[in-house]
């Protein structure tokens, strides 16, 4: 069997996602992707957490940040996390069809949070926050812009994946790539609730 | 100076390590190091309080080096002359997987001598950092690193110079740094370690250092690269009597800038008043020249004469690449008159 | 069904374009890594010259910034990285039995962003002038620094450094996943481990430094305020965040030779590493303190003593692992047959050089002192015996060493013995004076001292010496090019060696290992050579090869983003998107191209093997 064959119910493997050298490779690989990933966010929050006080002449956090919106935003991520679980395990069962399903409605939440952060920052700006009116702006919108640059990002990786391989069903090659797609996203949403823990409630707490 | 406490445990230490045998190790090593350098300069050559026990560190830990390199040397060396290949020799060494004991040993004694080693380290780290804040009864000095000079004020004296500090002998010094532009470091290997300028008001920093009871002119210097100029970010630190020091704080404060050189005052009101303070008047962007004509230096860096400070009028960048002072477009009678004025700002 | 493309044979130019052969890739990053290295050890002498004596004018105060600068960086980011990458690409797949590396095309995108890194920074020198704010850039110096030399910097080095990081998983997943049978990992080469522990160290420090990097160019390019006092930044971020990198960075760099010393001095003792567990603790160990231990470059910065006391303690603590590893190397040495030859020779001088590294770092990590220490030339002589006396004496003893393997050809002893005593002596009349430079008051990263300080004297032996090293470089650049002019074919095996690396044929096929070999414990050819017939047991009967294939991509997705920094260097938002836009339509190529390698037939693999070829 080559490994850009289509997968039958017949050949199925238990983990199609690390059935090849190559699929280890990427798997173990990721894994240590985003551990590095994980550094790249604890060195921003850490320079955030540093600045968030200092917003010289310009609106303070808890003045400005709206937490109904961001509450909103939250739980589009937190569901589209969940939808790529369901892909995932249409995946592993080799159900395709629902697997893209779940696909593209974890695309779209994507894309819907990304909209509301946009739609966010434009007001921020509007009610003087920006990335140059103080240290805390700078330090604000790097962050959570470096996320929703990674939303953006996975949005793009999603597409393309999905794009590409929409009628060849499963093989050994685009299992990992769907596998790893949704680590990613999983990820992404993991520091989206420190984001939102820190940056937001902790911004209204005080 | 510091509390008799810490003296108490220092003298047990000392005494510890009288009667071990690293004391003739010391010994030698303080014959050794001592007088190598500058007297003015050198860390070796430590004058006061901080600077004295920052080289009795430096003694402590080479010592234990020393031991830890004579052990090593001495293993090392054995080991290449003797089991070096002879000729002919094909044989196969035994292949030794290790040894538990040496392994343990080798583990266990640089830990022990670490040990030692941490426990003055700690002590005297903890020792620089208390009460280096500024104090009502202490002298106490505002320090600002500009690029490339330095700014002290004596609040307390109600007084800013520059570029020379004047300071009483046998006196602890309070230290607070900041700087005007980027960061420097506020280093007098004489007298104590260094401490960094950092800017914005919430990373100021505090030191303090003893002047030691020797009347001398010490040397300062930027620790920090700064800019073009770091390496002539050079200051002095005139340690005087103290009656020297009283006369010098109330000269300073009554000096006037008319020095009866008309002319001169004219130019240099006109041109150079904006950044640079003679007695009451004047702008601080520049350094303040009151009493300029009784400095050490001209810029920190050249000899104190007219003919230089006529060259540094005419060009500063020449002599100070990078630094602020604009090159004016004087004649040159005009920089002879402001050189003669300087030269003549004395204090009474 | 089979849709592998049947293998396009490149050739030349293209080939080395296109390559994700590891063995190649290594060679390209020696390449690179060496002409840097002369590139920052030319800048060195021009700094020496200029100190020979006191108040000299051989080059500007501003120049002399560029020099210091670039000397730094270059020698740490585009030189001694990329040629510890070399190694660890030419050899550790070798010494771990496999066959390749775990992402060869994520291989060539690593070596080819390094080098388009290094290249656009060292592009400053010809359009207005280098960074001067030091390696180190500390701001608000580095910020405030006119011209765009700070800005090649921060977009050369974000470049290069993703490369690294690209490495540095590469080789994480090579050791865990790609070990032939019986390669546990208590049996990999101490250089397999280094290159392990050094990978880890890279995944989990750079990417600090790519967040400060992007700080800095956002307060550069785009005013941001994270530095900017005025606007409630804060300077020590930066500080932090540097040293959370750059302190792991010095392990990054001595603990591969660290790997490499213990290679060469078991195989020219004739012995196994004494204390194998013991030596993989310790480097395992070291990588893991590194981490904690970055303020001690900041005691000077008023972060107070409790801090300053806690990093100084733990700093002392990775004086023992080292420690357990110096007495180890010796007593390998001990009751073996020593024979002195080029590369033992700089592994020998490598020990006590590196042991007085050591001890100075043990006294700069006393706070209280260091405050003497600190940004004095005691630093800089420190630093210099462990990276130079330590790193660079490593890599020459790696170089020599693994030579044959790489270039079928062998160094000239005798010039390698002139390499090293030149190099040596040169090293330690350099830098053992700056000990005493730094103790008499002399500030580091001075353009010139004024005389009547009493520096004179050292620093006029400390820049003979710098040319006697120079000297010694140049002979190692001789002996490169007498060797290749020559026909001295190397032999499979020169040293008697004792690891995988030396277990096939010269030149070493392209897939390494006709069959994956079987291993059978700790310094596995040296088992086959006692206990077999000299030679590996496979582990697999001969098969089909399956190879990858080599790509124009990385090529062209670093192009992109050379041109990409370029824009943002001159604020060129067209030729910021542009190269950008390259870089994503690469990575749009790369995933929708299927590309599943070639394979080589089993016939071909028995007729190398039949001709010794395999």
């Amino acid at each position: 069997m080559h490994a850009d064959e289509r997968l039958t119910d017949a050949n199925f493997p238990d983990h199609p996602e690390k059935a090849t050298l190559e699929g280890k490779n990427k798997f173990l690989g990721f894994w240590l992707f985003l551990g590095g990933e994980t550094v790249l966010f604890a060195t921003l929050f850490g320079t955030y957490l540093g600045l968030r006080n200092m917003h010289m002449d310009g609106p303070a956090g808890e003045e400005i940040f709206k937490l109904p919106m961001v509450f909103v935003a939250t739980m589009l991520l937190l569901t589209s996390s969940l939808t790529s679980v369901y892909s995932v395990l249409a995946m592993k069962q080799n159900r395709v069809k629902a697997m893209q399903g779940w696909f593209i409605v974890t695309l779209i939440l994507g894309l819907a949070f990304l909209g509301l952060e946009i739609y966010e920052f434009v007001e921020y700006v509007h009610e003087g926050h920006t990335f140059t009116s103080s240290a805390f702006g700078s330090a604000f919108y790097t962050l959570v812009g470096f996320h929703g640059g990674h939303v953006l990002f996975g949005c793009l990786w999603i597409a393309t994946l999905l794009a590409r391989n929409w009628n060849r069903g499963l093989t050994l090659v685009n299992a990992p790539k769907y596998y790893l797609f949704a680590l990613y996203w999983h990820f992404v949403d993991v520091v989206w609730v420190f984001i939102f823990t820190v940056v937001y409630l902790m911004g209204k707490v005080g | 100076m510091i509390n008799n406490e810490k003296v108490g445990f220092y003298e047990v230490m000392r005494k510890w390590l009288q009667k071990g045998r690293l004391l003739s190790l010391i010994a030698m090593l303080a014959i050794l190091l001592t007088g190598c350098g500058d007297p003015t300069l050198s860390t070796l050559v430590p004058q006061g309080d901080v600077a004295d026990k920052q080289f009795q560190l430096m003694l402590i830990s080479i010592s234990i080096m020393i031991l830890v390199l004579v052990v090593v040397f001495v293993l090392y060396f054995f080991v290449l002359i003797k089991f070096r290949k002879k000729a002919g020799d094909d044989s196969m060494p035994e292949q030794v997987e290790g040894n538990h004991m040496l392994e343990i040993l080798w583990t266990a004694i640089p830990i022990l001598l670490l040990i030692i080693l941490a426990v003055p380290t700690v002590m005297r780290t903890f020792e620089f950092d208390a009460d280096a804040k500024p104090s009502k009864n202490e002298l106490s000095l505002k320090v600002t690193g500009h690029q490339y000079w330095w700014e002290f004020e004596y609040p307390k004296e109600e007084l800013i110079t520059s570029q020379e500090l004047v300071l009483p002998v046998d006196t602890k010094v309070h230290v607070e740094l900041t700087t005007a532009d980027v960061i420097h470091s506020f280093w007098i290997p004489s007298l104590a370690g260094k401490t960094d300028t950092n800017p914005g008001d919430g990373s100021k920093n505090y030191m303090w250092f003893d002047t030691g009871s020797k009347e001398a002119v010490y040397k300062g210097k930027c620790a920090e690269l700064c800019g073009a100029s770091h390496a002539l970010m050079d200051f002095k630190v005139k340690v005087v009597s103290k009656e020297e020091y009283k006369a010098w704080v109330s000269g300073f404060k009554k000096a006037s800038a008319s020095t009866g050189d008309a002319d001169g005052q004219k130019v240099f009101e006109k041109n150079c008043l904006s950044c640079h303070a003679v007695g009451e008047k004047g702008g601080n962007t520049g350094p303040n020249l009151t009493g300029f004509g009784e400095k050490e230096k001209i810029a920190g860096i050249m000899d104190h004469s007219k003919a230089n400070l006529k060259k540094w009028i005419k060009d500063p960048q020449e002599y100070k690449p990078g630094n602020e002072m604009p090159k004016l477009p004087l004649s040159d009678e005009e920089v002879d008159a402001v050189a003669d004025y300087l030269m003549e700002l004395k204090l009474q | 069904m089979s849709t592998h493309a049947s293998h396009k044979k490149r050739t030349g130019l293209m080939d080395w374009l296109t390559t994700v052969d590891h063995k190649k890739i290594g060679i390209l990053y020696l390449l690179s890594g060496g002409f840097f290295f002369l590139i920052g050890g030319l800048e060195a002498i021009l700094m020496r010259i200029q100190l020979i004596k006191p108040e000299n004018d051989f080059v500007s105060a501003e120049m002399f910034n560029q020099l210091l600068t670039m000397h730094g960086t270059t020698m740490i980011f585009l030189a001694a990285m990329p040629i510890i990458f070399a190694f660890m690409n030419a050899i550790v797949p070798l010494q771990i039995g496999a066959r390749d590396v775990a992402f060869p095309y994520v291989n060539a995108v690593g070596f080819w962003l390094f080098f388009f890194g290094g290249v656009l920074l060292n592009m400053s020198w010809f359009l207005g002038g280098a960074p001067d704010a030091g390696w180190t850039a500390y701001a608000p110096l580095s910020t405030v620094s006119a011209g765009h030399g700070v800005d090649f910097y921060v977009l050369g080095l974000q470049i290069a450094g993703a490369g690294t990081l690209a490495g540095g998983i590469n080789f994480l997943v090579t050791i865990i996943n790609m070990r032939a049978p019986g390669m546990t990992f208590m049996r990999m080469p101490l250089f397999t481990w280094a290159s392990f522990v050094t990978s880890g160290l890279i995944l989990f420090a750079f990417p600090a430094l790519t967040v400060g990097f992007f700080l800095l160019m956002f307060e550069r390019v785009f005013g941001a305020h994270f530095f900017n006092a005025d606007m409630g930044g804060n300077v020590l971020i930066w500080e932090h965040i540097f040293w959370i990198f750059g302190h792991p960075e010095v392990y990054i760099l001595i603990l591969p030779a660290f790997g490499i010393i213990s290679e060469i001095v078991s195989t020219f003792s004739k012995k196994r590493l004494f204390g194998y567990s013991a030596m993989v603790f310790a480097t395992v160990l070291i990588g893991f303190l590194g981490f904690m231990v970055w303020v001690h470059h900041m005691f000077t910065v008023g972060l107070g003593a409790v801090a300053n006391s806690i990093f100084a303690v733990a700093t002392m603590a990775i004086a023992i692992p080292t420690g357990v590893k110096i007495f180890n190397w010796i007593f390998t040495m001990w009751g073996g047959q020593i024979r002195f030859t080029a590369p033992m020779l700089f592994a020998v001088g490598f020990i006590p050089t590196f042991v007085m590294g050591g001890v100075t770092g043990v006294m700069l990590s006393v706070p209280a002192a260091d405050y003497q220490y600190h940004d004095s030339y005691f630093v800089v002589a420190h630093f210099h015996y462990v990276i130079v006396g330590g790193l660079v004496l490593g890599l020459f003893a790696g170089l020599y060493y693994w030579y044959p393997r790489m270039f079928n050809r062998v160094l000239n002893d005798t010039l390698g013995k002139w390499n090293f005593w030149l190099f040596f002596i040169g090293f330690h009349l350099t830098f053992f004076p700056q000990h005493w430079l730094g103790l008499m008051g002399m500030p580091r990263r001075v353009f010139t001292y004024m005389s009547g300080q009493q520096l004179d004297t050292s620093n006029f032996v400390s820049t003979i010496g710098a040319l006697l090293m120079g000297a010694g470089t140049i002979v190692l650049f001789i002996n490169i090019i007498i060797s290749a002019s020559k026909k001295n074919i190397a032999s499979a095996d020169p040293w008697d060696g004792r690891t995988l690396e030396w277990a096939m044929p010269v030149p070493t096929p392209e897939y390494n290992f006709a069959q994956t070999p079987l291993v059978r414990g700790l310094d596995a050819l040296y088992v086959e050579k006692t206990a077999g017939n000299g030679k590996m047991t496979p582990a697999e009967p001969v098969g089909e090869i399956h190879m990858p294939n080599g790509s124009i991509l990385p090529f062209i997705m670093s192009v992109g983003m050379f041109i990409s920094g370029f824009g943002f260097i001159y604020a060129n938002w067209y030729a910021a998107g542009g190269g950008l836009g390259i870089v994503l339509i690469t990575m749009f190529l790369r995933s929708v191209i299927d590309d599943h390698g070639y394979h080589i037939h089993k016939e071909e693999v028995e007729a190398d093997i039949k001709g010794g070829r395999a």
